[in-house]
């Protein structure tokens, strides 16, 4: 009995974090794509230098913006480049997520 | 160490099931916010180790117990170092630490030389700090130079033959020299056959450097020694810079292979016998993963590069070992660069997560952007988006993504400087 002491502790202490105990599915996942802009825009889309910050900037904004890069609507030094990788679908992940991030 | 050790968990385990008690793992770990689904040990604290251990923290939700381990005790970027040979940037703003990775994200940093690797028992060694287990490896070795396929290159002739292609001491070195030149002095590079590690940073160096002396020391000249058979990045608008500010400054020779050197009198020699004698003479010799990849026994192409699976990054030849960077048998079209190793480490990191977690890693698409400044404030760039293909298994240039600038501007200018920063703090901060 002495022994199983610490083992229901353990398992006392555990169980509300067992949340992270499985984290989300990380490969194709939208974290995963929105952190291929995270090298120029920081990560989660937070910086203080000359690039933009994308972090809390509307989704609906995000989409027209890469939409129109996509398309060639719109000019850039970079991202009508870049945008033309990323399908639709992808481009609403990428969005989605810097607009939930904090400022 | 003794509690996150696996055949102690797999001790524990095996006395829960036969207690009747399933979850037992987190025993271990009683004290942690949360249970750890396991150990991954990354070796090489550059752009790409660096990155993935701050994304296997980040993706994991601080589940999964990262150890960096790294020889030097700072960060020395190779991106903006040639800003830095040509004096347009302060050295000390190249060179950044690790703590931002323990404080931020929890990651153990362990300044030691890893010796060697026990594959079957998942072990590391270390020269000063002992032997470390994990479950997963990732290995971001970066590149050695091949100093003996450059005959004459010996320890001698490169104290006064400088490369700096690897950030920190020969940076300055090289800035020294280059100050110390007389005007009307020669300044001259070599360039390996590709591949080689950045493909637009000599070009960019030998254009900084070029405006430089024509700032400074008008009278001199800078040569550059391709032996491949053109300019390999961004080749239209280097030559295009060179032809209209550099003219009767720069002159540039493809093939141009370089095979021997005289460190007494620095003169370099082509393969085709031709000499060339600079005051300054700055040797790139061939490259090839570094020599801890040999060690940990990854390097299975051409004896210079690794093999990897593109969706894991999983080694080819070591299980359970990842491989990111340069040290890769890159891609098509994929260059050795930094930002290209950030993106690595962060796709290891997820699909270890994944595998940690009991599921099947997706493939991804990563992005690449490298910029060069030209002068003291103009930059362009290339740049591509980079998708797993099924068939082919391997990523692949997403047809009608990236490119290069139009002309240099300023506004690029602007944006490469602001790019070091952001990437600097995405890999370490």
């Amino acid at each position: 009995m002495y022994k199983s002491l610490p083992i229901a502790i353990g398992l006392l202490l555990a169980a509300p974090a067992m949340a992270a105990d499985h984290p989300a599915a990380a490969s194709g996942s939208t974290t995963l794509l929105a952190s291929n802009c995270f090298n120029c825009h920081g990560t989660d889309g937070r910086t203080t230098h000359a690039i933009p910050p994308l972090a809390g900037v509307a989704k609906p904004h995000l989409i027209t913006l890469l939409k129109e890069y996509k398309e060639g609507k719109r000019e850039a030094t970079i991202m009508h480049q870049l945008a033309k990788g990323y399908t639709d679908e992808e481009i609403d992940g990428i969005a989605d997520y810097f607009s939930k991030q904090k400022r | 160490m003794s509690l996150f050790d696996p055949t102690r968990r797999q001790l524990l385990g095996g006395a829960a099931a036969g207690l009747g008690l399933g979850l037992l793992p987190s025993l271990s770990f009683a004290a942690a916010k949360s249970k750890p689904i396991g150990r991954v040990v990354v070796v090489g604290g550059g752009f790409g180790g660096a990155t993935a251990a701050k994304y296997l923290r980040k993706l994991s939700g601080g589940t999964i117990e990262v150890t960096l381990i790294e020889r030097r005790k700072e960060f020395i970027s190779c991106p903006t170092s040639n800003e830095v040979i040509a004096g347009l940037r302060d050295y000390k703003s190249i060179v950044h630490g690790y703590e931002g990775l323990r404080k931020n994200w929890g990651v153990k940093v362990v300044h030691a030389a890893v010796i060697g690797l026990d594959a079957e028992k998942r072990r590391v060694r270390t020269d000063t700090a002992g032997e470390f287990a994990y479950d997963k490896l990732i290995l971001s070795p970066g590149i050695d130079l091949d100093f003996e396929k450059v005959a004459g290159y010996d320890s001698k002739a490169q104290d006064t033959i400088l490369h700096a292609w690897k950030a920190g001491s020969q940076t300055l070195a090289l800035r020294k020299q280059l100050a110390d030149l007389r005007d009307g002095g020669v300044y001259a590079l070599t360039i390996p056959k590709a591949p080689y590690r950045c493909p637009p940073g000599p070009y960019e160096r030998v254009s900084l450097i070029a405006h430089y002396l024509k700032t400074h020391k008008p009278k001199s000249k800078v040569l550059v020694l391709d032996a491949n058979e053109k300019v390999q990045s961004k080749e239209k608008l280097f030559t295009g810079v060179w032809a209209k500010d550099y003219a009767g400054i720069l002159e540039y020779r493809p093939n141009w292979n370089a095979v021997a050197v005289d460190g007494a009198n620095k003169t370099v020699t082509s393969e085709l016998g031709d000499k060339v004698t600079a005051d300054v003479l700055n040797i790139l010799p061939p490259q090839r993963a570094a020599d801890i990849a040999h060690i940990i026994g990854v390097v299975n192409v051409n004896g210079r590069w690794s093999d990897v699976d593109w969706t894991t990054l999983a080694s080819t030849a070591v299980p359970n070992v990842h491989v990111i960077g340069d040290a890769l048998q890159a891609a098509p079209l994929m260059p050795k660069s930094g930002h290209m190793a950030n993106q690595h480490g962060k796709l290891a990191a997820a699909a270890i997560v994944d595998l940690l977690s009991g599921r099947i890693p997706q493939p991804g698409v990563i992005a690449n952007t490298c910029y060069s400044h030209v002068d003291g404030a103009r930059a362009i760039h290339v740049d591509s988006v980079h998708r797993y293909d099924a068939e082919k298994k391997t990523l692949l240039v997403v047809p009608g993504s990236g490119g290069v600038s139009k002309e240099p501007s300023e506004a690029e200018g602007i944006y490469a400087r602001a790019w070091a920063d952001t990437i600097w703090a995405d890999t370490l901060v």
